[in-house]
């Protein structure tokens, strides 16, 4: 068919932002009630060095694969990777400093100040964006001082200190106020790097784009409309864009699956030819776990923004096929024991094309860093992931009992996303399995993403989409970029 | 454990009496299972919650524990947890659950 869909580029990018962490949501509370929290937070946030040559991070930019990180001894924290690199095939990592300069050149209506000192280093550590790069300015001391006098809002740090502000818009107006703003900031900044990162690596220009789905979680509007603005534009506008349009998929964690599958859908109809999916970070998540870290005596792990793009469009011979007729979902009536939700996303897709589970190469699941979660009560989700998966084709008498661990070795991987919230929902391995596949090592690969549809006390359902990628027919044994 | 389950779990124990209760849970690893089990026993032990401090001492079981799987429909059990039994660490999650219920303190 001419307009088979296929994943052609992705990218992947973390913004080391350590002074974030009191502003996520959880450290933000805990700190209210218990102010002296603060010291012992700040001595256990870790340095840009440990953060760049953190075995799971590596991974997460493609300088190692999951197999690789399966190898490294945990914790990996303790172990990290020697000569670690910022730049990796799938995107890249920024410092603080940086990030800053991006909130900065994303700010189109003033919310955000930062000293002088701040932007100077900004401007030095953030490359690229030439076009927006004088938006990145920086205040004298007198006047952030008199911008924090005048406005409501909180300061922010760098490097310990105090070196800027965010403001609210609006004292009437919670969806406005600066928290929230920060948050939204946040988002898009580390979107737009995202989306950048992934036209630079591709031969695609950014006004060949002609639709933008994000994916994030942040909640933009006013107070008439909470949550239901956009940041699709937002981004694409920063990264020239102009001939796109866009909109929103919320979901929760399963929004970048259920949007690939739309973009897919509006691909293979001839409404769009490239079709955008993006997810910016989730500031309200830093720090979510530290509690646990600080009683564990280990560092506080969650220390950066993660994001992610990936471009759909017609099968160019190299790329990853989106294979629509194999797409699973977890209807409303389904049921939610993980048998339902396994048979719904997994079985059911497979059964259709006369597939067994063992003809998946690869599951991509819940990718959270279990270094993250297992210290609090989140345990090991891959893992339980793959065990659970693995019971299932035990049950369907596809393998044995005693084949339940090399199932789950074969078929899954370790974590390796930051927790935060959509990001890790199995699309942090599609540019693995694209290398995978281009290396002639991966023929199928299921990405299987679950949504806790309940946190909203809406309903208590929950919710589950999946797809299967396949190699292009062009793609043989060849070079690896 | 979640705020609103705490609540929900106080606000019951408070309205009957712990004969007349029973907390089953169905974490999927003995980790949370523990935590889940010292929170309806000993108190939420992150201290975030209502049960900060509070020692409920509720009995508490995993559901697949014998005892709650002897009592429940065997097809039902099959639909619902028979996933789960084959793929959890089950007596490393029962003897957590136990050591809790038993009236465990902060070492094994």
């Amino acid at each position: 068919m001419q307009n088979d869909p296929a994943i052609l580029y992705s990218s992947y990018v973390l913004a080391h932002a350590p002074d974030f962490v009191r502003y996520g949501s959880k450290p933000t509370r805990d700190l209210a009630a218990e102010p002296e929290l603060l010291e012992q937070m700040a001595g256990s946030l870790r340095s840009w060095d440990e953060v760049l040559a953190y075995p799971p991070n590596q991974t997460f930019i493609g300088n190692l694969t999951p197999d690789d990180l399966a190898a490294i001894e945990r914790p990996w924290y303790e172990n990290l990777v020697s000569d670690a690199e910022s730049e990796g095939p799938f995107g890249r990592m920024i410092t603080q400093a940086a990030l800053y300069g991006l909130m900065k050149l994303c700010d189109d209506f003033d919310l955000l100040m930062i000293s002088e000192a701040l932007a100077e280093q900004a401007r030095s550590e953030l490359t690229g964006f030439e076009h927006r790069r004088d938006q990145i300015t920086g205040a004298t001391t007198d006047e952030l001082t008199r911008f924090i006098d005048d406005n409501d809002g909180f300061e922010l740090y760098h490097e310990g200190v105090v070196a800027g502000f965010i403001r609210s818009v609006h004292e009437q107006d919670a969806s406005l106020e600066a928290h929230v703003l920060f948050e939204n900031l946040a988002c898009k900044a580390t979107a737009v790097l995202a989306v950048s990162e992934l036209l630079e690596n591709s031969p695609i220009n950014p006004e060949d784009v002609d639709y933008l789905f994000n994916t994030g979680e942040e909640a933009v509007g006013d107070r008439y409309q909470r949550g239901g603005g956009s940041l699709s534009k937002a981004v694409g506008e920063v990264v020239g864009c102009v001939n796109a349009t866009g909109s929103d998929i919320k979901a929760f964690c399963a929004a970048p699956v259920h949007a690939l599958l739309t973009a897919a859908a509006v691909v293979a109809a001839g409404l769009h030819k490239y079709v955008v999916v993006l997810g910016g970070g989730s500031q309200a998540k830093m720090g979510m776990k530290f509690r646990a870290h600080l009683r564990n005596g280990v560092p506080i792990l969650e220390d950066c923004l993660a994001s992610m793009a990936f471009i759909v469009g017609p099968d160019n011979g190299d790329a990853m096929r989106l294979r629509l007729d194999l797409a699973g979902k977890h209807p409303i009536g389904a049921g939610s024991s993980p048998q339902a939700i396994y048979q719904a996303l997994v079985v059911d897709p497979l059964e259709q094309a006369g597939l067994e589970m063992t003809d998946v190469d690869r599951y991509a699941v819940e990718l959270h860093n279990p270094e993250i979660t297992e210290h609090g009560d989140g345990g090991d989700v891959p893992k339980t992931n793959y065990r659970t998966l693995a019971a299932m084709a035990v049950l369907r008498g596809e393998i044995e009992r005693d084949e339940m661990d090399a199932f789950a070795a074969k078929h899954g991987m370790p974590g390796f996303s930051p927790t935060q919230g959509h990001i890790p929902a199995g699309v942090p391995y599609l540019a693995h399995a694209h290398a995978a596949m281009r290396r002639g090592e991966l023929q199928r690969a299921m990405i299987v993403a679950k949504g806790s549809l309940f946190l909203g006390r809406m309903t208590q359902l929950v919710d589950g989409v999946s797809f299967v990628v396949e190699p292009s027919a062009g793609l043989t044994k060849s070079t690896e970029k | 454990m979640d705020l609103d389950d705490q609540a929900n779990v106080n606000r019951l124990a408070e309205e009957s009496s712990s004969e007349e209760m029973v907390v089953i849970l169905g974490q999927p690893d003995s980790n949370s299972a523990g935590l889940f089990a010292e929170t309806v026993t000993r108190g939420d032990p992150t201290w975030a919650g209502p049960l900060a401090g509070v020692p409920l001492g509720l009995p508490v079981y995993h559901i697949l524990e014998p005892e709650i799987r002897q009592s429940m429909d065997a097809d039902v059990y099959q639909e619902h947890v028979g996933l789960m039994e084959l793929s959890a660490d089950v007596d490393e999650i029962i003897k957590w659950v136990k050591f809790y219920r038993e009236g465990g303190g902060d070492t094994l």
